[in-house]
């Protein structure tokens, strides 16, 4: 492979053998040299392969490897050659991440955070046997797939301004919507609820700004508290990816094995199973939304309860929720010309700069606010969205730390204790349904969220705006 | 031995077991749930009748795989112990397993983390009259 440094922060590998195009890595340095320690180049050049690929297909630096695509892995394909692969859109479809803001400051909660967070536990089901605490039926779910957060908002779970804060104002348009039994049978018992590995629920205050006008127009001030939700699809999207695996194996037949790897199974965008598995990923990235706007009202009645106070009053704002496992259709520039493309980011948040128009009024003059959540107990950060990331990464960035050191090894070398004694150290009150889970998730198997951000920063592909840091974490 | 896990960064790669390939799809099964709790001490208080059919062992063994996250995810059901059995006829592989466990889970530490089963490096191979089956889940 001939790797090339176009400047401190990206890189780019050459056409070879059956690439299309050539791959243009972001990271700096210390980055690369962790991403070159797992197959993340090799899957990504796979991916250059792809029928109808444009332009450049990249990872973000906080790349690692995945199935098919690395996670960190952005495509965009042509919308008549093109294909679409559940691979470069990941299981948990629409995991995503939101910032609530508050008008609190650090100093006013402390005293009532441990009694927030224990009503928070609560209040928000997170693991097992504690499935979602409302069951649902089959009509209601199918409204749900339809409406994503709308649903949630016409019950009473949330406010109607909060749907210009989403991407695509937290819904899809599906038609035909054909969702398999056990996809359903997934969902049925999950709706609101966080789930469990990374996926994690903080309190969290804002450490530092960086840029003072884009932090100004999203409400964010320092030394603020805010609280920040990680969470996905659950086990509806990894059924409905697992599903259409399937499907598309079977349909490939005796091209299957043409593929550099199994995983990066696709349908042609414009075919019958295509469309299908477009319009079933839609419903699911709807079903994430509805389960992170349940997860929102849940906070803010938590909140309103332990404060005394309405979460009006509290201005509990939905700062802003983002999507890193999706496809979508948009327009972009290839080759000098407008057009319309199916972006995969898989792992990767989209970075729009104040000129798309997908951007709600709100911040069209400033751009899409990008989140991007550390791992347990460590920063996370605000971004914004740039106009450059539209020329160097069709409008996306990086989405979060990347592991950097498997379970099992972090089972071997740490005990629950030892990672609870250095969370609290800290001051990070940390409620879990499982000791085993938060070793695995401990700080040091991730990369470095801080040399994350400045990449993206450096790379002008997401501009810093703040950096929060966690007092409360709440882990599934 | 049943099963191993081997480490990988962002998954859990295991290895399981057996004098056939039953067996070995039976202790995969184990494998995969150990990754969430300790099938030892899950109480075989619920019987549970499991048949598959697919084109290709490895598909058989996805699918086998597959059918315990949909009992988890929408019953809470946990296995204690497998037994399957696999019939061949031509391109098609027929499964059919009287799994034991609980749907209480209230008694048990558990950790639902895998979402997945994958085709990652997934392979069945007779290596020194050992069936093993290589799997990736993703977590």
């Amino acid at each position: 492979m001939k790797l090339t440094r176009l400047n401190d922060y990206s890189w780019k590998i050459e056409k070879e053998g059956a690439m299309q195009v050539p791959v243009i890595i972001y990271a700096s340095d210390i980055l690369m040299d962790k991403i070159k320690l797992d197959k993340s180049l090799n899957q990504i050049m796979n991916v250059a392969q792809l029928p109808g690929i444009q332009k450049q297909a990249m990872i973000m630096p906080d790349a690692h490897e995945g199935y098919g695509f690395p996670i960190g892995g952005v495509a965009a394909f042509d919308l008549d050659e093109g294909v679409i692969s559940p691979g470069g859109i990941g299981y948990d479809i629409n995991c995503g991440v939101r910032l609530v803001r508050t008008s609190l400051e650090k100093d006013k909660i402390k005293k009532a955070l441990p009694e927030l967070l224990n009503l928070m536990y609560t209040e928000v089901p997170s693991g097992v046997g504690r499935a979602g605490s409302l069951r649902v039926n089959k009509n209601t779910l199918m409204d749900v797939l339809h409406d994503g957060a709308k649903w949630a908002v016409d019950n009473n779970y949330g406010f109607k301004k909060d749907l210009e804060r989403h991407e695509d104002n937290g819904k899809i348009d599906v038609t035909d919507l054909n969702i398999s039994d056990n996809a359903m049978k997934r969902g049925l018992p999950q709706l609101g609820s966080l789930g469990s590995g990374n996926h994690f629920l903080e309190v969290q205050y804002v450490e530092e700004i960086y840029d003072k006008k884009a932090a100004e127009a999203f409400g964010i001030f320092k030394g603020q508290i805010c609280v920040m939700i990680h969470c996905g699809s659950r086990g509806l999207g990894h059924q409905v990816c697992s599903d259409y695996i399937r499907e598309m194996e079977r349909t490939l037949g005796s091209d299957l094995s043409k593929l550099p790897d199994r995983q990066l199974v696709y349908a042609p965008i414009k075919s019958e199973l295509g469309e299908r598995y477009f319009n079933s990923m839609s419903a699911a990235a709807n079903y994430a939304w509805a389960n992170r706007q349940m997860i929102t009202h849940w906070v803010r009645e938590s909140f309103s309860r332990i404060l005394k106070m309405s979460p009006e009053d509290l201005e509990m704002d939905l700062v802003y929720d983002v999507t890193h496992n999706i496809a979508k259709m948009e327009k972009h520039q290839i080759d000098g010309k407008t057009k319309k493309v199916c972006v995969h980011r898989k792992g990767a948040t989209r970075s729009f700069g104040p000129s798309r128009e997908e951007i709600s009024s709100i911040y069209r003059k400033t751009g899409q606010p990008v989140i991007i959540p550390g791992s347990m107990g460590t920063s996370s950060y605000l971004l914004v969205g740039t106009d450059s990331a539209e020329e160097a990464s069709f409008g996306s960035t990086a989405h979060g730390a990347g592991r950097v050191m498997s379970r099992s090894a972090a089972i071997n070398k740490f005990t629950g204790d030892q990672i609870k004694k250095q969370i609290e150290s800290q001051g990070i009150l940390l409620k879990t349904a499982s000791w085993k889970g938060v070793v695995e998730e401990a700080p040091q198997v991730y990369k470095d969220i801080d040399e994350v951000v400045n990449v993206s920063n450096n790379a002008g592909i997401g501009k810093l705006v703040a950096k929060l840091k966690p007092m409360g974490v709440i882990k599934g | 031995m049943r099963f191993k896990f081997i480490p990988h960064t962002a998954d859990v790669r295991f290895e399981a077991y057996g004098s056939t390939y039953s067996e070995t799809f039976s202790n995969a099964v184990l494998a995969m749930f150990n990754i969430m709790t300790d099938t030892e001490k899950i109480k075989s208080v619920v019987d549970k009748y499991i048949s598959v059919s697919s084109e290709s062992l490895e598909s058989l063994l996805y699918d086998f795989l597959e059918e315990f996250l949909v009992l988890f995810d929408s019953e809470g059901f946990v296995p204690h112990s497998v037994s399957a059995k696999i019939e061949n006829s031509g391109d098609n592989y027929t499964l059919k397993a009287k799994v034991s466990g609980d749907t209480d889970l209230s008694k048990y530490e558990i950790k639902p983390d895998v979402k997945a089963v994958t085709y990652n490096e997934m392979s069945i191979k007779k290596i020194d009259g050992v069936w093993v089956a290589h799997v990736i889940c993703d977590v």
